[in-house]
């Protein structure tokens, strides 16, 4: 998992059947210093995140798919938790 | 997932049979500032997307999944066409490319007066 900064949202209305009602955010992924590291990744949120929140992001398929819970989704990054301000 | 603009089409004859009738894009990826990250890279298409337009794709094994149960051999999938995004400083104007509906009516214009 790595820490991450989320700095916007995406709105796609053409999209794989499977990421229907998937909220889609964009998150910075950071270093202990709150530095950005790295390109930006567009995530599903299954946690009720916003833009400005520190989070958990995972960079892994099968975590991502097992986040949004649908099989066979085609996600490969998901947040999975909220770090307490 | 990241954010990539589509900017070239692949045509290859000789490829493996899974890769048969699919639409192969190039894309470069993008911040959310529109600006170039990294090399381009060749994407496989599964929601329609064309040149100019604004997307998002999938890396790693999950790229074969739109395709399910057609075996794809893919490590980079277009899941998705953006038709906008905001960040903290409010929603991101694409630099070189006009909102698609906007595209549209100006095509609807051009027509009406000929």
């Amino acid at each position: 998992m790595r820490l991450a900064r989320v700095v916007g949202t995406v709105v796609a209305t053409q999209k794989n059947p499977k990421l229907e009602g998937a909220k889609l955010l964009l998150a910075q992924p950071v270093d202990q210093h709150d530095e950005p590291m790295g390109p930006t990744q567009l995530a599903i949120d299954s946690v009720g995140a916003g833009t400005g929140d520190l989070v958990l992001l995972v960079l892994e398929g099968r975590a991502a798919g097992t986040a949004l819970g649908r099989r066979g989704a085609p996600v490969d990054a998901a947040i999975v938790g909220i770090v307490d301000p | 997932m990241q954010l990539a603009r589509v900017i070239g089409t692949v045509v290859a004859t000789t490829k493996d049979e899974g890769l048969a009738g699919r639409t192969l894009l190039v894309l470069q990826p993008l911040s959310p500032g529109y600006e170039q990250v990294g090399i381009p890279l060749v994407a496989v298409d599964s929601v329609g997307a064309g040149r100019g337009e604004d997307v998002f794709f999938v890396r790693g094994r999950e790229a074969a999944f739109p395709f399910l149960p057609a075996a794809v051999p893919t490590d980079a999938s277009v899941v998705g066409i953006c038709d906008w995004w905001s960040t903290n400083a409010g929603p991101v104007a694409p630099k070189s490319r006009q909102p698609r509906a906007r595209r549209r009516s100006t095509r609807a214009a051009v027509k009406s007066r000929t």
